[in-house]
């Protein structure tokens, strides 16, 4: 009894060990969202390219779509943007666009210079459908199925390894639960 | 001077950015403005991670104060204020966590580590004790002998 004491102490360190280590490589500044498994939320925002006409969640049914959360000022989108360019090119992928929290005159003149992969972009001036979803730092992107659920949250670039590893499972996971 | 002049415009930005930080909002009363900075002062940013949206200058916290105020002003409950932003951004938000399955070791572990220092402490008291008893008591030669030692050793002192 008396020796199994004097273990304790290296059996305490070793299980503290085992639960820090799991830890270790996590990056804690990706969070999972609060709305995996919700419908989109409920919006009326007016389309960037059409500014006259009004759009709202039901934009999301019907097909599997990826939501991309993008803004002029935002340094990490311009660095995606040919990915996304690729995705709807090459891997005939629905990306809704959500401009966020930017100018209807410096996206317009983005999306003529680079290219425009989006089907539709949603025009959020303020922010409230981005602070609906949750969105604490542009670029995200979702991934929400044909009924409009979110299935995913993507923080930070899309790239071909992101497609490949983590975005293009959750599509195919979504296509066959229907 | 030109250290002083500096000196002060320093001192001036840093107050000009901390004004940034707390946007003046009116409150009706001081308790409904002490409520405010309560609630804010326990939600955390979700961008910043480890300060409150009360002392983050993040685009976010802004936004997640803005709410909180709009809130209050349709008289929303605390609970109803903290419950909307975990929608949105998960349970992360908030710095105290809900008691359930998967908090519990979290809100357990003062207790267990207190418990744990009782255990020790009380098994240290209750060896020392039991060793205590359980010493060899003193032959009546050797209880003569202590007297006799000390007795001496009180002289000793008196004199």
């Amino acid at each position: 009894m008396k020796r199994f004491l004097l273990f304790l102490p290296l059996l305490v360190a070793v299980a503290v060990g085992v639960f820090l280590f799991a830890g270790i490589g996590k990056d804690p500044t990706k969070l999972d969202s609060a709305l995996i498994g919700k419908q989109v939320p409920a919006f009326s925002l007016r389309d960037l390219k059409q500014p006259e006409s009004m759009l709202d969640e039901s934009l999301f049914r019907g097909e599997i779509t990826l939501l991309n959360v993008w803004g002029t000022w935002c340094p990490s989108c311009r660095d995606e943007h040919d990915d996304l360019m690729w995705l709807a090119r090459e891997k005939k992928v629905s990306i809704i666009g959500l401009n966020y929290k930017d100018n209807r005159d410096d996206a317009l003149v983005w999306l003529d210079r680079l290219g425009d992969p989006y089907s539709t972009v949603i025009y959020d001036p303020k922010g409230t459908l981005g602070f609906d979803l949750g969105v604490y730092g542009a670029p995200e992107t979702f991934v929400i199925d044909a009924s409009g659920i979110v299935r995913y949250r993507h923080v930070g670039v899309v790239n071909g390894e992101v497609w490949e590893q983590v975005l293009l499972p959750v599509i195919n996971e979504a296509r066959e639960k229907g | 001077m030109f250290r002083i002049v500096c000196f002060l415009l320093a001192t001036m930005a840093s107050g000009m950015s901390f004004a940034d930080v707390s946007a003046v909002y009116g409150f009706e009363s001081r308790s409904e403005e002490q409520r405010y900075q309560e609630l804010i002062s326990e939600l955390r940013c979700p961008k910043c991670q480890n300060q409150n949206i009360a002392d983050s200058n993040s685009p976010i916290s802004k936004d997640m104060r803005n709410v909180v105020y709009q809130m209050m002003l349709d008289g929303a409950s605390n609970e109803e204020i903290v419950d909307s932003l975990v929608d949105r951004f998960g349970e992360f938000v908030k710095y105290k966590p809900d008691l359930d399955r998967r908090t519990f070791i979290l809100w357990a572990t003062p207790a267990i580590a207190v418990l744990g220092g009782l255990l020790v402490v009380v098994g240290v008291v209750v060896r020392s004790r039991r060793s205590g008893k359980a010493g060899p008591e003193l032959t009546a030669e050797e209880q003569e002998r202590a007297e006799r030692m000390l007795a001496q050793r009180n002289q000793n002192g008196n004199g």
